[in-house]
């Protein structure tokens, strides 16, 4: 089973870097914003499938500190436009 | 293989299917809101079924409501930055200014 979760979590990690070029090429900020919450879900995919195939279970608690960062993340790159907005 | 671990081999790797073809998604199709759709799926899916095949091995209620607190997390996190991102895209902001 620890193979099965370390060669998952490699294909995660292959596919989060893959879906980082959106973010390279844009064109608009949104299609960055979708490129980092995906690189933030598998983030937490990679960490969830790493914790019980190394023995570290607390990777849990990582995983989920990097669920609430996430989140908070993409609300704040949304509100700064409107904010700005609401300002000029 | 136990049956166990072979349903939760699979239940990992059709995960990692949604996750892969979210990806491709979001590198070829051809407008942001057809990409935020393909990025929802590998959010949801692919997170939720890789949550599913994990939970089986977790040994423990403790472990495992947590496992299924992330996944929860994560499910509200998405559904509300689909939103926001979509409201934005809708609003029409353009291309990057260079």
């Amino acid at each position: 089973m620890p193979e099965i979760q370390v060669a998952a979590a490699l294909v995660l990690l292959a596919t989060m870097s893959t879906g980082l070029l959106r973010a390279l090429w844009g064109p608009t900020p949104s299609d960055r914003m979708m490129a980092v919450q995906l690189m933030g879900t598998s983030g937490i995919g990679v960490l969830l499938l790493l914790g019980p195939a190394i023995g570290v279970p607390a990777l849990v608690d990582v995983a989920l500190v990097f669920a609430l960062l996430a989140a908070v993340a993409i609300v704040a790159f949304t509100r700064r436009a409107e904010c700005a907005a609401e300002e000029a | 293989m136990s049956l166990l671990e072979g349903i939760s081999a699979a239940l990992i790797g059709l995960g990692l299917f949604f996750f892969i073809a979210g990806t491709v998604g979001l590198l070829r199709l051809p407008d942001p809101l057809s990409r935020l759709h393909a990025l929802t799926k590998a959010d949801n899916l692919g997170l939720s079924l890789v949550v599913l095949g994990l939970l089986p091995h977790t040994g423990g209620l403790l472990p495992g409501a947590k496992l299924v607190l992330v996944w929860l997390l994560v499910l509200a996190a998405g559904a509300t930055a689909a939103h926001l991102v979509a409201k934005r895209t809708l609003r029409g902001d353009g291309e990057d200014a260079r």
